[in-house]
């Protein structure tokens, strides 16, 4: 059964509710919390392997050894970077991780350079013996 | 002399018709917005667009005829002003009346329609040249049922005056019944005459960009979306006069009321009406105004013409 | 006909109608369309040459990138060519997590079409209610695989991310969700005079010319065509999942409009059925950088029609050929068979139908004299010509081929 107007039950059973847009800088979406956004590099970790940054397809990470030290530090272009979170994958030693930062808009482009810059790592010596859990989604084997 | 000047550019002329237009412009569009489950534009929008397009460079075609270019926006914007005099809008009469108005506001009405195929044409541009096309094939589609809808309940009234409609409907209300085809086909017909969905052939944007306008830009698409508006207002206002002629005689701020209200009800009408279809195709458009609009509006012209002639000797001179 | 009565429009490269650049030059006479003339190579990336250039690993991403909506499909083709090379078994439950997020994006791309194909038709409502309902789809999306378009699912051997418990609760209720209002849509395409009015007997071919051009996807099977790569070539987990094929004998838009919103229904029942019968185990198996020399080729089924990748790998961790055979490609030809006397209304919806992607599409290759670095352009007859003698000199003679496939059109 043809008929013009199909929709308009609908229309105005949508006209009291609530819309379903919204105006974004003053009222935000909820992201869920897994989101792949800004990665957070955590220096205490870091081995220095520089897996991730061979693995980065858009060469957006750097790791850096300041000093004469066995620490690092980690530069990332947030405008290079495409957000994949394979150098997470990558990362034997969970020294990288993501977070759900998505607002990464700055106003100058050297603003986007992220440094994080080399902890030193905490006095007690780190347990090397545990390896990361070897689960389904693991990555592949660093010394391929 | 001096009232008359500032009748007709401050109020209820040019200036108060442009923000009457740019209010219903917000209120078409908060209302399309709302029915498809949007927010919407804030209330200054049609403001704000208005003065950010006069603020911008006119860019005028080298190819185009630069007179004509120019002087199509204003006269479409003229044109709907003055049309605007003839139709009573919420004392006994309009500012102007003659008898025999109803047809000029018809005719006045046609002349943005017109300056918009003459702004396609000499703009020369393909897209411009498509839609000027259109328009004019559109306007015959339509032009007629809304000619024979609206001197119909004159027939009745026994006036061609659209003020002497106006107050004799509002004196037998009841009469008004017998116009509700008239209605019908006149608010069909208006949407065809604003180009609006169903029936934006003439600027489909996602076939021709935007049709006649597509050359148009800064202040002369300022003047042109102006004259939509007050075409918009206008052609509201003068199926409220005919078909819901209510209030009329208030006067004062209750009449101005009760006319907004008027507007705003066909306003809604002609949003839900955007709402709730897809665009039609030039030749579908054209067949569908042949075989079901004129033929409707054929039979309102019948239906005035037959009680015109049994019931309607006792109330014949009641408008004049 | 009057030649001086034909009236040439370009149609893009810079269009409203059209979301990515290509140029239809359109030959009108009045409101009637005589003659449709075809470019591309506006969104030409270099993506086939960036591929050698990275590793495997890197190529994931890369691909993904090849299109927005489909960034599963080219993924998975990629991936499937590489673990057919490395000789790598995907375990089950892997394989039907990808058949899953494959399922949910072709949900989202066909909730997608439907708002775009309302909007070339000037029905904006429809647009806007399909794809406030698309964010369903999305947000499902995104809670699962980290975003909501390129979601990096796929790894080389299997899926990157496990479901949980919860996740899978929430998207049973989406899909529900999804179900209802597609009813709904399917309903309003079906009963809405002008949307029947405007998608009715616009853009028809015949099922010969569909064979005869090599259609695919929903633009085929609307016109009768039943081939669907999931069926004649199951890969992930589509031969243990029960699922019908949706074919239409419109032939027209309005077909296509149908046979889409049939597979949304059929991708729920997919969905509901990868949820309830999910094996366990691991979802991924470790693979190794370098990729032993060979070469494959694979199908995969994606929203917009089959998409097909062929990879050769030299024993390296970065392949030396790769090739994308993405779906509009094949339909885009169709187009100006489609339009042949239709009106210059009917071009931005019959180009919308066959779900472009010219992103996907663009590989032009220019010729270049090496020394001089003047441009060479090659007729199509000379690059003809050309195939034909280079393949004949490799000992490749196609004449006997060509003979049997001419027969089989008739």
């Amino acid at each position: 059964m043809k008929k013009p107007g199909k929709m308009l039950a609908e229309l105005f059973r949508n006209v009291t509710k609530p819309p379903a847009t919204i105006q974004y800088p003053f009222r935000k979406l909820e992201i869920p919390g897994d989101s792949r956004g800004r990665i957070v590099f955590i220096s205490e970790n870091c081995i220095g392997c520089k897996i991730c940054v061979r693995d980065c397809p858009a060469e957006a990470i750097y790791i850096n050894k300041p000093g004469e030290e066995k620490i690092f530090e980690a530069v990332f272009n947030l405008d290079e970077c495409i957000y994949c979170a394979q150098c997470v994958l990558s990362c034997p030693k969970d020294a990288l991780s993501i977070s759900p930062d998505i607002e990464l808009a700055q106003i100058s482009r050297a603003s986007l350079r992220l440094v994080y810059p080399a902890k030193p790592k905490p006095p007690q010596p780190p347990k090397e013996k545990v390896d990361k859990p070897a689960e389904g989604n693991a990555a592949p084997a660093a010394s391929a | 002399m001096a009232a008359s000047i500032i009748e007709m550019i401050v109020f209820p002329g040019f200036i108060f018709l442009g923000v009457l237009g740019m209010i219903f412009e917000y209120v078409d569009r908060i209302l399309y917005a709302r029915l498809q489950n949007r927010k919407g534009p804030p209330w200054f929008q049609p403001f704000a667009d208005f003065i950010k397009l006069g603020a911008k460079e006119d860019v005028i075609p080298r190819e185009a005829d630069s007179r004509m270019f120019k002087l199509a926006p204003i006269l479409a914007a003229a044109a709907a002003v003055v049309a605007s005099f003839y139709i009573p809008m919420w004392g006994g009469s309009a500012l102007h009346s003659f008898t025999g108005d109803a047809v000029v506001v018809i005719y006045l009405l046609t002349i943005p329609t017109v300056s918009f195929f003459l702004a396609g044409w000499y703009s020369t541009s393909l897209y411009s040249t498509v839609g000027a096309v259109r328009t004019i094939t559109q306007l015959f589609a339509y032009e007629v049922p809304l000619f024979l809808v609206i001197l119909a309940p004159g027939i009745l009234a026994g006036t061609w005056s659209l003020s002497g409609m106006a107050v004799f409907y509002s004196q037998h209300p009841l009469l008004c019944l017998t116009n509700v085809l008239g209605f019908v086909v006149a608010i069909v017909a208006l949407q065809g005459k604003l180009e609006r969905i169903p029936f934006d052939i003439p600027e489909a944007e996602t076939e021709i960009v935007a049709g006649t306008f597509t050359e148009y830009s800064g202040r002369l698409l300022a003047i042109f979306r102006l004259a939509i508006d007050i075409e918009t207002v206008v052609g509201a206002a003068l199926v409220s006069a005919i078909f819901l002629p209510f209030g009329i005689g208030l006067g004062g701020v209750l009449g101005c009321l009760v006319f907004i209200i008027k507007i705003a009800v066909v306003m809604f009408i002609l949003a839900v009406f955007k709402t709730s279809m897809a665009r039609l195709r030039i030749e579908q458009m054209v067949n569908f105004c042949w075989k079901y609009v004129a033929p409707a509006a054929v039979l309102q012209l019948f239906i005035s013409m037959i009680l015109g002639a049994f019931i309607g000797d006792a109330f014949i001179g009641g408008g004049e | 006909m009057n030649p001086d009565k034909i009236v040439k429009i370009p149609m893009g490269p810079q269009h409203p109608a059209l979301k990515e650049p290509a140029c239809f030059t359109i030959s009108l006479n009045g409101e009637k369309l005589v003659d449709l003339d075809l470019r591309l190579g506006y969104n030409h990336r270099g993506i086939e040459k960036a591929a050698e250039e990275r590793t495997y690993i890197q190529n994931i991403y890369l691909l993904e990138r090849i299109c927005g909506i489909c960034s599963h499909s080219h993924t998975t083709c990629m991936i499937q060519c590489v673990e057919q090379i490395a000789g790598l078994e995907v375990p089950a439950r892997g394989r039907w997590l990808r058949t899953m997020v494959g399922e949910l994006e072709r949900v989202h791309s066909h909730l997608l079409w439907l708002g775009v194909a309302a909007h070339e038709v000037g029905f904006d409502t429809l647009l806007m209610y399909s794809w406030r309902d698309r964010e369903i789809v999305m947000d499902l999306l995104a809670a699962m695989t980290g975003n909501r378009v390129n979601y990096s699912f796929n790894l080389i051997g299997g899926a990157k991310l496990d479901i949980t418990e919860e996740q899978k609760k929430d998207i049973l209720k989406a899909v529900d969700a999804l179900e209802e209002r597609t009813k709904y849509y399917i309903e309003v395409a079906t009963e809405e005079t002008t949307l029947v009015a405007r998608l009715s007997n616009v853009g028809y071919i015949s099922l010969d010319d569909v064979m005869r051009i090599g259609v695919v996807g929903p633009t085929g099977r609307a016109s009768g065509l039943d081939s669907d790569a999931r069926k004649d070539d199951p890969y992930a987990a589509y031969d243990e999942i029960p699922f019908k094929v949706i074919t239409d004998t419109h032939c027209d838009v309005y077909g296509r409009a149908l046979v889409r919103m049939g597979e949304l229904m059929e991708s729920y029942k997919i969905i509901r059925y990868v949820l309830q019968n999910l094996p366990d185990g691991p979802i991924a198996v470790k693979a190794p950088r370098k990729i032993p020399a060979g070469e494959a080729i694979s199908r995969y089924e994606a929203p917009r029609g089959e998409d097909v990748h062929y990879v050769r790998a030299n024993g390296t961790d970065k392949p030396e050929r790769m090739r994308v055979r993405a779906p509009t490609m094949v339909n885009l030809l169709a187009v100006p068979k489609m339009l042949k006397g239709d009106n210059l209304a009917d071009v931005a919806i019959t180009i919308a139908a066959i779900d472009p992607c010219f992103s996907c599409t663009d590989r032009a290759i220019r010729v270049s004299d090496y020394d001089g670095g003047n441009a060479k352009v090659m007729t199509w007859e000379e690059t003809r010509q050309f195939s034909i003698d280079w393949y004949r000199k490799n000992g490749v003679d196609f004449t006997e081929l060509n003979k049997r496939f001419a027969n089989r059109i008739k």
